[in-house]
């Protein structure tokens, strides 16, 4: 189910490599499912400079606020206006359709540290174990 | 019923009062440029107006309705004669700024009110000045920064609280420039000491604590919090939402809090109003007394007058409080006495704990021991069925009760809290244990029912993503 | 003697009591520590229902109400025509002992009244969006003041010197508390930091005049600060709203709309702002919505900015408002609806020239400011108005605002549609007397 190709963090966020040292960020399926249906995003402007794990942006949901974290350091390029004027394309779809942010690396050696999609699966078939749905 | 709106059901020329007609030479009209050129506003007849205000309200539940269990929020019962009361002109139609020897009636009032309710917590002094219980936490949480700084200590920029605390608290805090940091509760519901311990230092200004916590229950080392708290230097703040069940038996003030906020609308019977107004007076003990929000109520021989503490944090609004509810809280405290108190309180421990153990084989009960005036279940064994708290207040719609409150306090899975009050009979108790009981057993056989509760109520289940994805907050009359 | 509301018998008591195994109320409260319970409560006796309205009757009767004066005093609280289908429409149980309407299913009735309420407040002031109300003028002007440094990003706030004076102190005691500088500012030196979040005016303003506000918008937005503005929700029915001059956060005291003024409390405070700010507003917010069924609904929408979601870094920490206040605002500006509301402003409008035209041509009376002026204006007394307001009550008449510590033996008269030309005159003639 998360892609093979990503990168994860434990606070959720995906990162998928592109060429050219960028990356497109997201939230994982885990994370929306436990949002609940996405009604806002707060992205940050293009230009922004951000630094690995900083809070970039915040996701609303209908009873619940989640600070968004970059997996990785660098300028933002873009953010997806699809989901902005139709957040619940992040639930639909959280791994394509529902990218949120398009970063130009700074230090593309950050995603080395960071999970790949077996430890994320680990992880997440914990977390549903601790509170199944 | 087909849905209508005021502008629906307007119509130019209609008008649903009538008017004087002007009796003085008219004025030169000001300068064209400061008058507006168009109001639009829906113009409506009387007879019209009150049948359509008339049907909204049979679409609305109140506690004269039926049973309004909403844990930590008091809704007992209103007395009616409270209303006429507050009606009286001597108390209605009365000016904030009118002379002072005009309104000494009302500042009696108040003044005997302050003098009850420091009585009632144990404290010296009382400032009635906060318009709702955030903003009595908000004078609570200036007045111990302005002590800590007036007595040169500036380094205390923290405030801890345990992470039962209602969400209000940390707000107020954040409001007045602290940090905060939270305190975790043991697995009896208490807070941990240890981790208070090791917490509670030369940096953090007060610990916020509200009592019985949001969980129901009391905290037994109290005495040991107070101590620790307050020989590290730090102040010890009240939130007196849950003083339903401490009243006329339990003082804030023996219990060492330095400082309490009221709530008049949920303790003292005051009407919760579809949300407000309220009243959230401030009691302290001497050490703050100096520091209150502005004004007081003082006597000097037989009158009375307003006085400003000297080194008060400041006003907190245009008048002196929301004198209209004050009015209908003292009759409340006067009609009751210390023995009528004391039976407010233990009815509705009574009424709390009669509900836990009638429940507690049913839903699963996090802390299984004496609680307060209130209870708080997890829905838990229940989403093991796919049922979740939501459901399970949205069916009991079906049943004719306002549910508990849900997911708070948020240390509790699929929270349920349960506040009875005591003006509820052992009948309607018994009633509501029944639906709850109905309630497992459909979660068994027939979960369907429960995904789609409710079923009998005016509306059913709004879609909340839409509503908040795409905004309606308004209407709009005369726009091209 | 048993209450009437406790429904609870002895008997129930002693069943329930059994059910949960203990044998007294009091060994529930067994996690209180011995010491500290059950201790002595000094207050006086109960009263029943029949001597305590004796009682309170009589306090009331020490207070003298407007109904029996003829008043003359404004300065924010403001004595106004009250139709009867107010009390009666508020007086609804079903309204007045509901709870915040969290559960939409059951409390229609409140969320559809309040976003009534929030479109009369846009339509009445020219704003995009309102929330349902906030404790009163003065607070909401203080939070409006916050949520401008939250937008703006900036640490200062200005506030004109002819606001009144009771808002500035408020909104001291809120920006105080964030440590963030309140700057008083002259009208005719508006000089606006660049770092400044706000400027705060009221139209018409503390005094009864309206201010050139184009000026103040201007000086405003050219250091990109916002501008708040206090209005006199009467006055706008027949007034600019602050919408139509670039207003970004309009604030106001409802109590005008529909309510007695009840010593000043409960009041009621209308926040009305530009749609971009919809999700800095603080306090609820009602939406439409549609149910399962397709029909039409009302439920209470974007809470993420309120404490009990966003909790720390909530817009605010409001929870309680001043909701049943706001349903007789919104029954009164039903009731009067776009001819009622003006016709009212123009009975005040005229009825205070007429006084102000009468009071100024008396010998050692004159009016302080030539600026037009809605229903409130001052006159300079020949002596001290506190004086002059002795006398004034030993006839039942309640005389204006003393302001003299800010204009010599100055006073600020209010008449609205209540006041007659009788009461006017004689008014003034007892003024002409002294």
């Amino acid at each position: 189910m998360n892609p093979k190709e990503y990168k994860y963090t434990p606070e959720h966020e995906w990162i998928c490599p592109e060429p050219g040292d960028k990356g497109r960020i997201g939230i994982t399926d885990y994370a929306q499912s436990q949002l609940g249906d996405i009604v806002f995003l707060d992205l940050p402007a293009p230009g922004t400079q951000v630094e690995q794990s900083q809070k970039i942006g915040e996701i609303e949901s209908v009873k619940a606020v989640s600070e968004l974290f970059t997996p990785a350091s660098g300028k933002v390029l873009e953010v997806n206006q699809l989901a902005i004027d139709e957040p619940q394309v992040v639930n639909e779809d959280p791994y394509r359709a529902g990218w949120l942010v398009r970063l130009e690396l700074s230090k593309p050696s950050e995603l080395d540290a960071l999970m790949n999609s077996d430890e994320y699966d680990e992880l997440e078939a914990r977390l549903r174990e601790e509170s199944p749905e | 019923m087909e849905h209508y709106l005021l502008p629906d059901i307007g119509r130019p020329g209609k008008i649903g009062c009538s008017l004087p007609s002007l009796d003085v030479t008219p004025a030169e009209l000001p300068p064209k440029e400061l008058l507006r050129q168009e109001l639009e506003l829906p113009e409506v007849s009387e007879v019209e107006l009150v049948r359509y205000f008339t049907a909204l309200s049979k679409l609305n539940y109140g506690v004269d309705t039926g049973f309004y269990p909403l844990g930590s929020c008091t809704m007992k019962y209103n007395p009616k004669w409270h209303e006429d009361v507050a009606q009286l002109p001597g108390f209605a139609s009365i000016h904030p700024y009118q002379p002072i020897g005009s309104v000494q009636g009302a500042l009696q009032l108040m003044f005997e009110l302050q003098e009850y309710l420091a009585e009632i917590t144990g404290m010296s002094a009382t400032s009635l000045a906060p318009m709702a219980g955030a903003q009595g936490e908000l004078a609570s949480i200036l007045m111990v920064k302005a002590y800590h700084h007036t007595r040169g200590d500036k380094i205390r920029n923290r405030i801890l609280m345990p992470d039962s605390a209602h969400g209000t608290n940390l707000a107020t805090a954040a409001m007045c420039g602290f940090e905060i940091s939270t305190v975790p509760s043991d697995d009896r519901g208490n807070i941990d000491l240890k981790s208070l311990e090791s917490m509670m230092n030369e940096e953090v200004a007060t610990l916020t604590l509200t009592i019985p916590t949001t969980l129901g229950l009391f905290d037994p080392q109290i005495a040991e919090i107070n101590q620790l708290v307050h020989q590290r230097g730090g102040l010890l703040c009240g939130d007196g939402a849950n003083l339903n069940s401490l009243l006329g038996k339990v003082k804030f003030g023996d219990l060492g809090f330095d400082c309490v906020q009221l709530n008049l609308h949920k303790t003292f019977s005051t009407p919760h109003g579809g949300g407000g107004p309220g009243s959230g007076p401030v009691c302290v003990k001497s050490n703050l007394a100096d520091f209150l929000p502005s004004p007081l109520v003082a006597k000097n021989g037989k009158d009375y007058t307003f006085t400003s503490p000297t080194k008060s944090i400041g006003s907190l609004g245009a008048a002196y409080g929301n004198f209209g509810v004050m009015v209908k809280a003292y009759a409340y405290i006067r009609s009751l006495g210390a023995e009528g108190l004391k039976e407010v309180s233990e009815n509705a421990v009574i009424n709390a704990n009669y509900i836990k153990e009638k429940l507690k084989a049913y839903y699963h009960l996090p802390y299984d021991r004496v609680c307060m005036h209130e209870v708080v279940f997890s829905g838990k064994r229940q989403k093991a069925k796919g049922v979740k708290t939501l459901d399970i207040a949205k069916r009991l719609l079906d049943y004719g009760f306002h549910p508990p409150t849900v997911y708070f306090p948020l240390v509790v899975e699929e929270a349920i809290m349960l506040e009875p009050t005591e003006t509820e009979s052992k009948e309607t108790l018994d009633a509501f244990i029944d639906a709850m009981k109905e309630i497992v057993r459909d979660a068994d056989e027939n979960p369907e029912i429960l995904h789609t509760a409710p079923h009998n109520t005016p509306i059913r289940r709004l879609d909340e993503a839409t509503a908040a994805r795409n905004p309606d907050l308004r209407w709009e009359m005369g726009k091209t | 003697m048993s209450s009437p509301y406790l429904p609870n018998t002895d008997a129930d008591r002693r069943a329930m009591l059994q059910e949960i195994g203990v044998s007294s109320a009091d060994e529930l409260f067994q996690d209180v520590p011995q010491k500290f319970r059950n201790v002595q409560f000094k207050l006086p006796p109960p009263l029943s229902e029949l001597e305590l309205k004796e009682e309170l009757r009589q306090l009331s009767d020490r207070n003298a109400n407007l109904d029996d004066y003829a008043c003359f005093l404004g300065a924010g609280y403001y004595r106004h025509f009250i139709p009867s289908v107010v009390g009666h429409i508020i007086g609804r149980s079903e309204f007045y002992t509901a709870y915040t309407p969290y559960q939409a299913e059951v409390s229609q009735g409140t969320l559809q009244t309040i976003y009534e309420f929030q479109s009369l407040v846009c339509q009445l002031t020219g704003m995009e969006v309102s929330n349902a109300g906030m404790y009163d003028g003065s607070t909401a002007t203080a939070e409006a003041a916050l949520i401008a440094c939250r937008i703006t990003r900036r640490n200062k706030v200005a506030v004109l010197t002819t606001v009144n004076p009771r808002y500035s102190e408020v909104v001291d005691t809120y920006v105080k508390a964030h440590s963030i500088p309140l700057e008083m500012v002259e009208p005719d030196s508006v000089d606006l930091p660049l770092d400044c979040a706000c400027l705060i005016v009221q139209q018409p303003n503390f005094f009864g005049y309206f201010e050139d506000i184009k000026t103040y918008t201007g000086k405003a937005h050219q250091v990109g600060a916002l501008l708040i503005v206090i209005v006199d929700p009467i006055s706008l029915g027949m007034f600019r709203p602050p919408g139509d001059y670039g207003a970004d956060i309009v604030v106001a005291e409802g109590q005008a709309l529909g309510n007695p003024i009840s010593l000043g409390g409960p009041g009621l405070g209308i926040f009305a702002c530009r749609k971009e700010y919809l999700r800095q507003m603080p306090g609820r917010i009602v939406g439409k919505a549609v149910d399962v069924d397709g029909k039409t609904g009302y439920v209470l929408t974007i809470a993420t900015r309120e404490q009990h979601i966003r909790r720390e870094r909530a817009t605010s920490n409001i929870c309680t408002n001043e909701a049943l206040v706001a349903l007789a605002a919104t029954v009164y500006l039903a009731a009067l609806g776009k001819s009622g509301l003006r016709q009212v402003a123009e009975l005040c409008y005229h009825k205070a020239h007429y006084a102000a035209e009468a009071t100024g041509k008396l010998k050692g009376y004159s009016l302080v400011f030539q600026q037009p002026f809605f229903k409130e204006f001052v006159v300079r007394c020949p002596t001290a108005p506190q004086q002059i307001n002795q006398a004034l009550f030993q006839k039942r008449i309640i005389g204006g605002l003393d302001i003299s510590h800010i204009i010599d033996n100055g006073m600020l008269l209010c008449i609205t549609e209540v006041n007659t030309k009788r009461e006017i005159d004689r008014l003034v003639e007892i003024l002409g007397a002294m």
